[in-house]
């Protein structure tokens, strides 16, 4: 059954498996489930404060305030007070010291959801203000991290390489955050069940991990608590954490009540409360030759994690992974900084700091070639690991010792070139700007390799659970979640090809804690890679005993029944689904089995960076053209061409609605999307009325998309590959093409730093061409 | 929020202080889905977002962000002028007596027959998570039955995270030639008889200038596309309402040979139709003003008497001359509108006094209008500038420059101005001119841009507007490939 002739639904181009509901109003979010009977709504009051120590608190107005019923705050939680991720840092309401502005301190209980936030607003509460730790350069003053130092990864003597090297560059490149802006806020619902069970639905995509916060939450073992995630509107790794707080508050407050509570923060609240991507600063070494062959870098990141260590340990280690992107560099040291610091606590968002480190490097690449006139591609092509059938390095290994044996950018990048015109568009653009003085074009490629399977390699396994009814239809679970990357859709054609059925024979059931035990965070792109093996395995055995029921009863060979087109094939008989599995119901064979997947191969070790932290490799290559204005620093992209890497998609359409959405959030971050805090450490930037994420008529006007005719070279599901971040990279040509065109109104390198808003255009272009 | 204010009022913290007085409620009548509603008691300040989820059930239409910026919440109003769309999390429900709703629940036909437009979405993979697909599909279905193609435009207030738009315009472009179906087609052929609402929903200029003398602490509401965020963000109880949407006559636009009379009801989108062919620079900048939804809300009146100093509409309109008709009670002034800003959250209008309409005097088309923000759709304006300077035989023969987001309020660039009247209309005075900005306005910095920038950029549109002006390609939205 693994014919790849004959896949059935399986790499057809179908629609979301919940289209029709979108388009009617008619798919639930967890605002939309019908509303339990006498439903409570929570809010939070927060800290107006960045640090500081909580010296009183007066919340007699809160609690007349209208609606309301109850106010907790630290001393009312009965068990853990913690939502965090890792190490037990982050309390869910303020044990007497706060540590950033919007940090919660109460939690109201209230009638209504309007009623809750408005009572939230009236706590007077007296803080001893302590001076925060906001900027990258205080927290490495005070020395204020997370580890005991940084973490060091190194290949070679990059120092001693950069030194001999005939040429080098420097520089230092600062990197925004961004805010994921997903559409449906957090939010979650607590029923109370008998015997103080709870019941949660929560928008989140690790269901399991609001399962074990909630059970210490209400001092109860795991089994007591059931999670049930049906779908979230948007995650981007916003929900890997950041639902903790709300679920736990609500199985707390229902606790507390007796009663179902629900929780979502308003949009200010959301920005104001959850933490972001991390951002960055990079500075860089790197020596290379005349002919622009990298002989040494040298990288030193510093990322601002905010007050808590959530998830910001991996997110380092990933953006040091990613630091070589698709280049094979010779020497290599990357030193990592995680600090601590008195604002939002950094999360997991698409890329999980990956494409921090990939455009560190892509900026020295830009570096290089502007150092020696070189164009920016034949730089890199020079300094592509080897493809596979045309080894040359000696050494072909990453700067973590992973041998790199799939590598795809060779032929991705000569198709790219070519379908986009290249060569005869960067010429004309050049020509284009010698006859203006106020705008000018740019033009950029760049080049996506990025690392598949959690770092933390335990997390690489799933679980489903799949049954045949004797009716022959099938009900699908299993432990990934759906936030509209399609998840549930590629799955269910799995199941389908594996029974040889249609779609219509498939139910898609809301991942739930009470199905399949133990899940990891729909993360890491990991979704259709570890849950489509996990249910083809839970599919193979529910088959693999139907055939040998069906072939005793019809004297054949269990091999040679075959499950195609509705049909069951017995030797010379045909049955449909529906028969085969209401006989073998009759014939007493269990039509009900898990599915258990772990990847193969990846181990390694994060403290020393050395190892196989990846199953494979996904490869994507971008080139975009943009124009800039240099007297206002406007800009916006013309025109962009994207070759991506799905090895054997699943479902081509789906894949490329991936890669489509990821270029543009992509190219957000590093352009329109500015995160301000002031100098008290409060975000000023809370709302899309501040916070600019691209538009409808920000995607470029020519946005041509292609998927790379490949196939996974590791045993994936069917030979596909994971979609979800890699492509998000692809944005890095946008702020690439920026550079290019800036660098057209003077001889200095652009040094452009992100977001590159127009502010930043403009004033990077005055130090082009001014000097200043 | 949005860059536009709807209502006039600099009272409340004044009435806030004495006791809380009963919310006054209206009754109103209107259409949901084809089906009639009168709620006899509807609470003034309750948005139609809340009460379509909370009080019908009717849970399809989202809240995304609760201040009109993302669109999740969009819905179809129809009224005799026809159907726009509009942002439901800040619609307050009297402002809805009269008119037709349609939700995402009420686009597919009775039996059940998909809209083309969610056909098309389903079948170009125009969502993924699915939850700004409500807000997408009123905005496709509402610009399809007016016969609308800028796509960009009529979804620029609909924000997406997940599939960078592509898909979805593909799925817009495959609707155009499609029919309307029947059953959207006839939406507000027949439309409730409002429900008589009372004094605090005047039906005429006349009726409000009596009942906001009555009340001069009321709170004006035209097209709550500012106030909605009092309540919504703010929490604030307001009380009492008036509500402007009925008062047909300030809807009014006037175009003589000599003026353009604009009522102060008089929403951005009617004013785009009327400034598009006299000054199509201004035209365009109305466009950028806001998302399609809260242009269709926003009125001439709101964005001006809320004083805001970063509203976009007074520089152009102070470049044009613009002159204020305010009235209270019976008697009317009129004022230059740069005289209206005194100081940033003062304006010279006295209790119970409102705008009434703004006017300005035809004239040759000199203005250029340049709106700077971080994006180019959907967003509040770092700097806005507006240029109109006429030249006579080579020489500056006028100049009126004004800008937005430089100061407290919107203000004039008199030294520049001086620097530029009666001398050549040259690079050289231009370069010169150019220098004066520092004395007109000292700008500050905050979450939109820094103090030098904005002072760099205003100067520098001088320069553009001279290159413009001299028929160069000045503008990056004008580049294409």
């Amino acid at each position: 059954m693994n014919d790849l002739s004959n896949k059935g639904p399986v790499a057809k181009p179908l629609p979301h498996d919940a289209a029709l509901l979108h388009v009617t109003g008619k798919a639930r979010y967890i605002d939309d489930i019908p509303m339990p009977v006498d439903c409570l709504h929570l809010a939070f009051g927060t800290s107006p404060i960045a640090k500081g120590r909580i010296q009183s608190m007066d919340l007699s107005e809160v609690k007349a305030s209208k609606g309301v019923v109850a106010v907790l705050t630290a001393d009312d939680l009965p068990f853990t007070n913690d939502v965090s991720p890792s190490i037990h840092d982050e309390p869910l309401l303020s044990d007497g010291t706060v540590n950033h502005v919007g940090q919660p301190v109460f939690l109201v209980v209230a009638t209504g959801h309007n009623l809750a936030r408005a009572a939230a607003k009236k706590g007077k509460i007296d803080y001893v203000e302590e001076t925060p730790i906001l900027t990258m350069d205080e927290a490495m003053a005070a020395n204020s991290r997370f580890e005991d130092g940084p973490r060091i990864y190194t290949k070679g003597d990059p120092a001693a390489a950069i030194d001999a090297a005939p040429r080098s560059v420097k520089g230092t490149f600062e990197i925004g955050g961004q805010e994921h802006f997903y559409l449906e806020g957090q939010a979650a619902l607590a029923l109370p069940q008998e015997g103080c069970d709870m019941l949660v639905s929560s928008s989140t995509q690790h269901p399991t991990e609001i399962q074990h916060k909630v059970a210490e939450a209400i001092g109860l073992p795991m089994h007591a608590v059931r999670v049930e995630t049906r779908r979230m509107g948007g995650g981007f790794g916003g929900k890997e954490s950041q639902g903790n707080a709300l679920a736990v508050s609500c199985a707390i407050a229902a606790r507390h009540t007796g009663k179902p509570c629900k929780m979502r923060y308003d949009r200010d609240d959301d920005m104001i409360i959850t933490g972001k991507r991390h951002e960055f600063r990079i500075t860089y070494r790197a020596g290379f030759d005349n002919d622009g062959q990298l002989l040494g870098v040298e990288f030193h990141h510093m990322t601002r994690c905010g007050w808590a260590q959530d998830l910001s340990l991996p997110v380092a280690d990933r953006a040091m992974l990613h630091a070589d992107n698709a280049y094979a560099i010779p020497a290599i040291r990357i030193e990592s900084h995680r600090l601590k610091t008195n604002t939002q606590s950094a999360t997991a968002y698409r890329g999980f700091g990956g494409p921090q480190g990939m455009v560190g490097i892509e900026r020295v690449m830009d570096h290089i070639a502007h150092d020696l006139g070189l164009d920016p591609v034949e730089l890199r092509k020079r300094n592509y690991y080897d493809a596979p059938n045309n080894r040359v390095r000696a050494d072909n290994t990453t700067p973590y010792g992973m041998e790199v044996t799939d590598f795809e950018l060779h032929g991705m990048t000569d198709q790219l070139l070519e379908t986009s015109d290249y060569a005869a568009r960067k010429a004309e653009i050049a020509e284009w700007n010698k006859g203006q003085s106020r705008l000018k074009r740019g033009i950029a490629f760049s080049p996506v390799k990025f690392g598949i399977s959690f770092t933390l390699t335990h997390l690489n396994q799933a679980g489903a659970l799949v049954h045949v009814y004797q009716d022959g239809s099938v009900h699908l679970n299993h432990g990934g979640t759906e936030m509209g990357q399609g998840l549930f859709q590629k799955v269910a054609q799995v199941a389908a090809s594996r029974f040889g059925v249609g779609m219509d024979v498939i139910k898609i059931t809301a991942t739930d804690t009470a199905k399949v035990p133990n899940t990891s965070a729909t993360a890491a792109s990991s979704g259709s890679d570890l849950n489509g093996m996990a249910v083809k395995a839970a599919c193979d055995t529910i088959r693999d005993r139907m055939a040998e029921f069906l072939s005793e009863r019809h004297q054949c060979d269990a091999k040679a029944v075959k499950f195609e087109d509705g049909q069951v094939i017995i030797g010379d008989d045909v049955m449909t689904f529906e028969e085969a599995a209401s006989q073998c119901y009759q014939g007493r064979i269990s039509l009900s089995s898990t599915g258990y997947y772990k990847t193969p191969k990846v181990k390694w070790d994060r403290i020393k960076g050395q190892g196989r932290p990846f199953f494979y490799f996904s490869y994507g290559a971008a080139i975009t053209e943009v124009v800039v204005d240099q007297l206002t620093g406007e800009n916006r992209i013309l025109r962009t061409d994207i070759l991506h890497d799905a090895g054997a998609s699943l479902n081509p359409d789906l894949d490329i609605g991936q890669v489509e959405g990821a270029y543009v959030q992509g190219t957000g971050w590093l352009t329109t999307e500015e995160l301000v805090w002031d100098d008290k450490g409060s975000l000023r930037t809370h709302a899309p009325s501040t916070y600019k994420i691209p538009a409808c008529s920000d995607r470029p006007d020519v946005f041509n998309v292609d998927l790379w005719d490949g196939r996974n070279p590791e045993d994936t599901i069917y030979r596909s590959k994971a979609v979800g971040e890699p492509p998000f990279n692809l944005g890095i040509s946008t702020f690439l093409a920026l550079s290019d065109a800036v660098s057209a109104f003077g001889d200095a390198y652009p040094a452009l730093d992100a977001p590159a808003t127009a502010e930043q255009v403009y004033t990077t272009i005055r130090r082009v061409r001014d000097g200043v | 929020m949005p860059a536009i204010s709807s209502t006039s009022h600099r009272r409340m913290a004044i009435r806030q202080n004495n006791v809380t007085r009963r919310v006054s409620t209206m009754t109103i009548t209107f259409h949901l889905n084809g089906e009639e509603v009168t709620l006899p008691d509807a609470e003034p300040t309750v948005t139609l977002l809340d009460w379509l989820r909370e009080e019908r059930h009717l849970t399809g239409t989202k809240e995304g962000c609760n201040e009109g910026d993302c669109g999740a919440c969009t819905v179809m109003v129809t009224d005799p002028n026809g159907s726009k769309s509009l942002n439901s999390c800040i619609l307050f429900l009297p402002q809805l007596n009269g008119k037709s709703v349609r939700t995402v629940e009420g686009v597919a036909s009775d039996t059940g027959e998909l809209h083309p437009v969610q056909q098309e979405m389903i079948t170009h993979h125009g969502s993924q998570c699915g939850f700004c697909t409500p807000g997408f599909v009123m905005s496709m279905v509402t610009a399809h039955k007016n016969g609308a193609t800028d796509h960009d435009d009529q979804l620029a207030g609909n924000l997406c995270r997940c599939t960078g738009y592509a898909p979805i315009i593909r799925a817009a472009e495959a609707v155009e030639e499609q029919p309307v179906p029947v059953w959207i087609k006839k939406e507000g052929t027949e439309l409730p008889a409002p429900a008589n609402a009372g004094e605090f929903s005047p039906r005429s200029s006349d009726e409000l200038a009596k009942v906001y003398a009555d009340n001069p602490d009321a709170v004006l509401v035209a097209g709550a596309t500012d106030v909605g965020l009092w309540v919504t963000k703010g929490m604030r109880q307001l009380d009492p309402v008036i509500f402007l949407e009925g008062c047909a006559d300030l809807k009014q636009i006037e175009v003589t040979d000599t003026r353009v009379r604009l009522g102060a009801m008089v929403d951005m989108n009617a004013m785009r139709e009327v400034i598009e062919p006299l000054h199509p620079s201004y035209g365009e900048m109305i466009r950028r003003y806001a998302s399609m939804p809260v242009r269709n809300a926003a009125t001439v009146g709101g964005n001006i008497a809320n004083g805001s100093p970063i509203g976009d509409n007074p520089p152009a309109l102070i470049a044009l001359g613009a002159t204020l008709h305010l009235r209270k009670g019976d008697s009317r002034r009129d004022i230059a509108l740069e005289d209206f800003f005194i100081e940033y959250g003062k304006q010279d209008r006295a209790a119970g006094e409102f705008v009434e309409a703004v006017s300005f005097p035809r004239q040759a088309d000199t203005l250029r209008v340049y709106k700077i923000s971080k994006r180019f759709d959907q967003d509040i304006s770092a700097v806005l500038g507006a240029f109109n300077v006429t030249v006579d035989n080579g020489t500056v023969a006028s100049a009126r420059i004004a800008f937005g987001g430089m100061a407290g309020t919107p203000h004039r660039a008199t030294h520049v101005e001086n620097a530029l009247i009666g001398q050549p209309w040259t690079e050289e005075t231009v370069t010169k001119a150019m220098a004066e900005f520092g004395k007109d306005y000292t700008p500050m910095t905050d979450m939109r841009a820094s103090a030098d920038y904005r002072l760099d950029s205003a100067s520098n549109l001088l320069a553009r507007y001279f290159a413009e002006m001299n028929g160069e390609t000045t503008s990056v939205l004008e580049v294409a490939i």
